[in-house]
């Protein structure tokens, strides 16, 4: 009955939803297509630009987080020496030789991490792949509000212009973290850091909070709305299920943070006392009437953070699931398991945030129980892992370098995954909080997890955005490199973490136990594996750069895959994505069905009659 | 771009030959409506829950009718022996409470007929009655705007003119910095007060558009939907009364 234009943005609410039988399709009219290119390729409401300006915004930023992680690894293997190139970038240190200020290590890791998880790994996983994917794989026109998606970019750039300002004020960038935990965050004497740039720092993160916020409802609205006819939740990509569940997520965690950054700001700029303790001083500054609790941050942050490194890899889980399936030639092993164990880790997600908290003074009790829910998600995650390699078990694998980046987002899962069972057990997390090891732990998952699960991504779905294919002998040796050179800089760090390696610190010699070869030459080692491993991303660039303008030209479905985006519509898409709107049949796992001519059936194609019946009904 | 292919034709024919489609039978802006305020229950929650918390955690002498807030001495039974110590400013006690809780129920009594307002609003337009449309959201818009008046009067008082007992306030005045209390009820009632503000804004486009008479009885949508968003600001405002003033 209120099915209007005007409340819903768009008239693309769902034509079918009133009755298959009278095809009263005024509501999904097709807009033409915008001529003016600042409409077409910047201020686009269309979802697949926007997903690919996500996608380039990301990647840029994966250059300066790249970066400033060359630049702590310098630091690490040789402290305190000349940095290579800085002269040019840092005039005022040439009084001290061109070495790093001591408060520089600890902005370099902030803004590393800030800008990693904030600019890079959440837009490219939700932003881009979100965009891209899900309209094309649901079978739906575009967004449910595609006005809201492109202001869900444009949120980004003052988000992205507030960062960068950070490193431009006076004292410089932020150094109290990524988690930018009270009392050193909130007040502005605590460190040159927390003089003006954590307040852009908070400011940042408001507007990337708000475009996420804005992007995953809209994402909800999409799938549950927009679905193409026949496409029942329990025919969705996984792909799509990840997004979904992903999106939910962030829906109901971040506003959390989006309060907590509100209250640190206010108590930054308006003197409210919600995290400093009573009658509090900081290095002479002004006191303050205080009472609030610093640890409530951190309950707050981790409130969010915790969902967030789920946030950061369901979706990757989801990418890497279709790409396994479709080189393996396989259905997916245990589909429906699949999707209730992303469900499974979402949920659970929500109640272990206390596990970052273990040292923190929280009350042992409590911390029982975290541990207890932690362990937990290692059943949905081993479901997850077994489903992938049962998947390949038995297929006929190809081994193109998007299948090579998925298969190895398994298996370092795998080891960031059980390297995250050691730090939920509360008695081993005590000896190595805070050490290297909780580093390799989250870089495993993240680098090893979600990085090559964008890499596989990007590869598989690059015909698709671009309409070229990129170059497999590239794509290899990138992929041959970067698993090397990943393993060589990260997998020592669990050595070094258990040695009691600290993180966060500027110079490890300046403790007995660390200055030895050992210690040392490790650090050397990893920091030059580091740089290999920037190097080798190179690669990926002219790869990804060359075949945009030069790559042979894709087919519609280079990988004879069957979820819609490739069996429905063209390499690129059209604006309006598809000429019909498809009708699906079947779940898109359907590959060497027996009896088939081919080794696939796209879901816009029934199954032959006694196949359908024991197919349908297992899936 | 390849996509020489034409136009393609209105599809929605194509429903009658496959399987139907699987959506819900409600529309997208209603689902978008309801997501966009869960998260901004989670939002609230995280106030609300940081206020509970942080109360919780405030020590038993944190306010007292002599001292301002977080500044009683250590030895107050010896140098104040007849100061009364609270872990939290208490209801209508105006040696630490600065707040008037008649003026506000007062305000939330108005708040709630704005709801109604809105309801008898949405009724209207459901028979197709424009007029009364227009003039419930009108009589909704006064009393949101009342609200607000009433709530910058209560802050201009509060912050700049009246001068509080110390109990309150080290300053006199109370404002956000002087005590957790002054920066738990203000970032609370204040945002709070920017959602009725927004809702007050939407509510005055609606307003203009049934003026136009954009709606009708069966093309109200943004009606309904900016009625919930309406009716959760004063949800919202009830709970919080409760937290911040009554309790």
């Amino acid at each position: 009955m209120s099915n209007e234009h005007a409340a819903n943005g768009h008239g693309h609410a769902d034509p079918h939803a009133h009755g298959a039988d009278h095809g009263h399709g005024h509501d999904d009219h097709i807009h033409p297509a915008p001529t003016n290119p600042l409409f077409k390729y910047v201020f686009s409401t269309d979802h697949k630009v926007i997903g690919i300006q996500f996608l380039f915004s990301g990647l840029i930023f994966f250059v300066v987080g790249g970066l400033l992680a060359m630049a702590i690894r310098w630091q690490l293997a040789w402290p305190w020496k000349p940095m290579p190139f800085m002269a040019r970038f840092m005039p005022s240190w040439a009084e001290n030789g061109y070495l790093m200020p001591p408060e520089w290590y600890n902005k370099l890791f902030t803004m590393h991490g800030s800008v990693m998880i904030f600019f890079v790994i959440i837009p490219l996983l939700t932003g881009a792949f979100g965009n891209f994917l899900i309209p094309l794989m649901i079978g739906a026109r575009d967004m449910a509000f595609p006005k809201l998606n492109m202001f869900s970019y444009w949120f980004m750039p003052p988000a992205m212009i507030a960062m960068a300002n950070a490193f431009m004020v006076p004292g410089g960038a932020p150094e109290s973290g990524w988690t930018s935990y009270p009392t050193l965050s909130n007040s502005f004497t605590s460190t040159p850091g927390s003089y003006e740039a954590q307040t852009w720092w908070l400011i940042s993160l408001l507007f990337a909070g708000v475009s996420s916020l804005m992007g995953s409802i809209n994402y909800i609205t999409t799938i549950i709305m927009l679905r193409a006819p026949g496409m029942k939740l329990f025919r969705m990509p996984m792909t799509v299920w990840a997004l979904f569940i992903t999106a939910i997520l962030q829906a109901f965690a971040l506003p959390v943070l989006t309060s907590a950054l509100v209250m640190q700001l206010l108590d930054r700029v308006a003197g409210t006392n919600f995290f400093s303790p009573a009658g509090w001083v900081v290095a002479n500054g002004p006191a303050v009437v205080g009472g609030g609790l610093p640890l409530l941050w951190q309950h707050l942050f981790w409130f969010y953070s915790h969902p967030a490194v789920y946030i950061m890899i369901l979706p990757g889980m989801g990418m890497v699931s279709d790409i396994i399936a479709t080189f393996s030639r396989k259905p997916l092993f245990g589909y429906k398991p699949m999707v209730f164990a992303i469900a499974g880790i979402a949920g659970l997600g929500f109640i272990v945030w206390g596990h970052h908290m273990f040292q923190s003074g929280m009350n042992p009790a409590l911390g029982a129980t975290f541990m207890l829910s932690t362990m937990m998600i290692a059943l949905p995650s081993a479901i997850k892992v077994f489903n992938w390699l049962g998947t390949m078990w038995g297929g006929r694998l190809q081994f193109t370098s998007s299948m090579l980046n998925a298969i190895s987002f398994v298996a370092m899962f795998i080891i960031g995954g059980l390297s995250g069972i050691f730090m939920a057990a509360t008695p081993v997390d005590m000896h190595i909080h805070d050490t290297y090891f909780i580093v390799a732990h989250i870089h495993y998952v993240l680098f090893g997890g979600s990085t090559f699960a964008i890499f596989a991504a990007i590869i598989f779905w690059f015909p698709k955005m671009f309409g070229r294919m990129m170059n497999e002998p590239l794509g290899k040796l990138h992929f041959l490199l970067t698993f090397i050179f990943f393993n060589g800089t990260f997998f020592l760090m669990h050595i070094i973490g258990m040695h009691g390696h600290p993180r966060r610190i500027a110079d490890p010699t300046v403790y007995e136990y660390l200055r030895g070869t050992g210690t040392m030459g490790l650090n050397q080692f990893m920091t030059l594996s580091a740089f290999g491993l920037g190097l080798s991303q190179l690669i990926f660039a002219f790869n990804f750069l060359y075949s945009i303008f030069a790559g042979p030209k894709a087919p519609a479905n280079p990988w004879h895959a069957n979820s819609l985006e490739w069996v429905a519509t063209d390499s690129p898409p059209p604006y309006f994505n598809f000429e019909k709107i498809p009708t699906v049949y079947h779940a898109p796992y359907e590959y060497s069905v027996p009896g088939m001519e081919n080794d696939y059936v796209p879901q816009t194609q029934p199954l032959p009659e006694p196949t359908a019946h024991t197919v349908v009904e297992k899936a | 771009m390849a996509h020489a292919a034409a136009i393609p034709v209105n599809p929605g024919t194509l429903a009658t030959s496959g399987p139907k489609v699987q959506g819900p039978p409600v529309t997208a802006g209603k689902v978008a409506m309801w997501l966009f305020l869960a998260t901004e229950i989670m939002f609230f929650t995280g106030l609300i829950g940081t206020y509970i918390v942080l109360r919780a955690g405030s020590p038993a002498t944190a306010y007292s009718d002599k001292f301002s807030p977080n500044q009683i001495p250590k030895d107050v039974a010896v140098v104040a022996p007849d100061a009364k110590l609270y872990n939290w400013p208490l209801p209508y006690d105006a040696h630490t409470n600065p707040l008037s809780i008649d003026l506000t129920a007062f305000n939330t009594f108005i708040l709630i007929c704005s709801s109604v307002s809105m309801v008898r609003a949405l009724a209207a337009i459901q028979k197709g009655d424009k007029k009364k449309l227009t003039a419930w959201l009108f009589v909704t818009v006064l009393f949101g705007s009342f609200f607000l008046g009433v709530q910058v009067y209560e802050y201009r008082s509060l912050m700049f003119e009246h001068i509080y007992p110390k109990g309150v306030s080290a300053t006199g005045h109370f404002t956000p910095d002087v005590s957790l209390f002054a920066s738990c009820f203000f970032t609370m009632t204040g945002f709070h007060g920017a959602h009725v503000a927004g809702g007050v804004f939407m509510l005055i486009c609606l307003l203009l558009q049934s003026l136009r008479g954009t709606y009708t009885q069966t093309h109200h949508s943004s009606v309904e939907l900016i009625g919930l968003y309406w009716h959760f600001v004063d949800l919202v405002w009830i709970i919080l009364f409760t937290v911040v003033y009554l309790i």
